[in-house]
């Protein structure tokens, strides 16, 4: 399915390029803006630019690849509405895995490339503190990242089995968080900090394993051990949006018509 | 293909339907307006920790930032950049010739039935961040009463720019037939320039003016922000409204004649 969704939409080259293209000039601008905000006194939340960079290389990384493997889940509503789930329902294959494979995207693998290339630079440049486990970390936080951003947008979409006009919500936390987590949180202030960061476990996506690749104690109090954890968090959150999901397909009940 | 003069009745006809349509999508109007509220506290926390500093950024100071910030997350709504490109769609199926066949202007029934669009966004989507902001941080309120109604013709002006502005990506429909290169283009250039993405004073002095010069973006937020705010005072913000009537002259004039030439092709096409 994903092959011939990939054969298809390449058949329109014209367009397929300026998709393409633009997928990659959007995730430019967030760099941009992260540019521009340091560039104000040369720190973000008492971070240097190389310490900034690889947080943003980190969520660059996590959120595209996430966006490229399960993004089309937000087409959801569409399904629900038209009830053409019922045809994803009757195969005999997983559901989320056919939703997933019918609109694939392949526009998205610029984005996806250009997040890459930006960790990469990232990488080099910061100071980070090398040894095995910073290695292994190192590959492993922005698929941690997608995971966990991965989950969230299939979360967000499942909301649409109740709920099908929800979309813009979902919005905000799946844009917003990878926003978010595009900052060290020490930007953040108050009530807002401590629920994105740790009640819904944006501080795990690129900040604290930011600190710990970097060796650096977090100005906030964050235990050292916990900067480590996650790829347990991207797990986590994994089985609750499948949870979710299996509860939001159960409670189907198609158009009626 | 007729042009008679759109009547007061008329327009005030089409104003209430684009009201009444986006007044159907409650849910959606919901959502979205949280979304922009949740927006707006990223944001507001992240300028404000470049704040901490000096106590000031680039001219604004920490209250000012918060009404920037959150004023322009309702403004996204009502000046609605990303609106949908339901009028390149009418080129492409062809139902644009019924739409000529009307006693109406095209581009003037277009912008009433988006200011109607806009009056309603500015009831819903632009409260709701507004009183976010006013509720979370310490607000910037204008010092001069005359400043609110300065805000409202900036406001008015934004929308209308904006309004003939993306009637001008529409029209490249007549050409193109698939308006996503140019509506990409657009939707880049303006988040990037308009002030959203960051207030335009963080760049660098030559880069700002070229922008305010040059291109129509700040125009469609970052000046009825400034008169908001009341960055530089109110002589300041006359001159911001000055310009934007130059760059809605400005526009008005270009798709009148794209639209001439527009229609001239369809012509030629159908016939």
């Amino acid at each position: 399915m994903v092959v011939a969704q990939v054969r298809g939409q390449t058949q329109y080259r014209a367009s397929f390029v300026i998709d393409l293209v633009g997928s990659a000039l959007f995730s430019l601008t967030d760099v941009l803006a992260v540019f521009v905000m340091f560039s104000v006194n040369g720190s973000l939340g008492g971070f240097g630019g190389r310490e900034v960079l690889l947080m943003v290389g980190i969520a660059a990384c996590a959120f595209p690849v996430a966006d490229l493997a399960v993004g089309n889940v937000e087409r959801l509503p569409f399904y629900v509405r038209t009830g053409l789930f019922d045809t994803v329902l009757v195969r005999p294959l997983s559901s989320l895995g056919q939703l997933l494979a019918m609109d694939f995207a392949p526009r998205r693998f610029g984005r996806a490339g250009q997040g890459v290339v930006i960790y990469l630079i990232a990488l080099v440049a910061a100071p980070v503190d090398w040894h095995a486990w910073t290695a292994i970390l190192a590959v492993l936080a922005p698929l941690a990242g997608a995971v966990f951003f991965g989950s969230l947008i299939v979360a967000g979409a499942t909301v649409a089995f109740w709920w099908v006009e929800s979309g813009e919500i979902a919005f905000a936390f799946t844009y917003g968080g990878k926003d978010f987590a595009t900052y060290p949180v020490t930007v953040f202030g108050g009530f807002f900090r401590r629920f994105f960061a740790y009640g819904l476990g944006f501080a795990f996506v690129a900040y604290l394993p930011a600190l710990a690749m970097l060796g650096r104690p977090d100005p906030l109090g964050v235990p050292a051990w916990l900067h480590w954890c996650s790829p347990l968090t991207a797990l986590l959150a994994a089985a609750l949006a499948g949870l979710f999901w299996r509860t939001g397909v159960r409670h189907y009940r198609s158009t009626g018509s | 293909m007729a042009t008679a003069k759109a009547s007061g009745p008329v327009l005030a006809a089409l104003v209430r339907a684009g009201f009444r349509r986006f007044a159907t999508y409650r849910q959606a109007t919901v959502a979205g307006a949280f979304t922009n509220t949740v927006f707006g506290f990223v944001r507001c926390y992240v300028l404000l920790s470049l704040a901490d500093a000096g106590g000031r950024v680039a001219g604004y100071d920490r209250a000012q930032l918060a009404t920037f910030v959150f004023a322009g997350q309702g403004m996204i709504a009502v000046v609605n950049f990303w609106g949908p490109a339901d009028f390149a769609e009418r080129v492409r199926t062809g139902d644009i010739a019924a739409d000529l066949l009307r006693p109406l202007d095209l581009m003037v029934g277009y912008l009433a039935a988006d200011l109607g669009r806009a009056c309603h966004a500015m009831l819903t989507r632009f409260v709701v961040p507004v009183l976010a902001g006013v509720l979370a941080f310490d607000f910037y309120l204008p010092e001069h009463a005359w400043t609110y109604p300065l805000y409202a013709v900036s406001l008015l002006l934004a929308v209308l720019v904006c309004g003939v502005c993306r009637y001008l990506v529409n029209l490249t429909a007549f050409w193109l037939l698939d308006i996503r290169g140019p509506r990409q283009v657009w939707v880049l250039a303006s988040t990037v320039g308009c002030g959203l993405a960051f207030p335009l004073p963080l760049l660098p002095d030559a880069v700002a003016a070229a922008l305010w010069l040059a291109t129509p973006f700040p125009a469609l937020m970052q000046a009825p922000l400034d008169v908001l705010v009341e960055r530089g005072g109110t002589g300041h913000a006359l001159v911001l409204i000055a310009g934007q009537l130059a760059w809605l002259a400005i526009v008005t004039g270009l798709a009148r004649l794209v639209q001439r030439h527009a229609l001239r092709r369809l012509v030629i096409q159908g016939g």
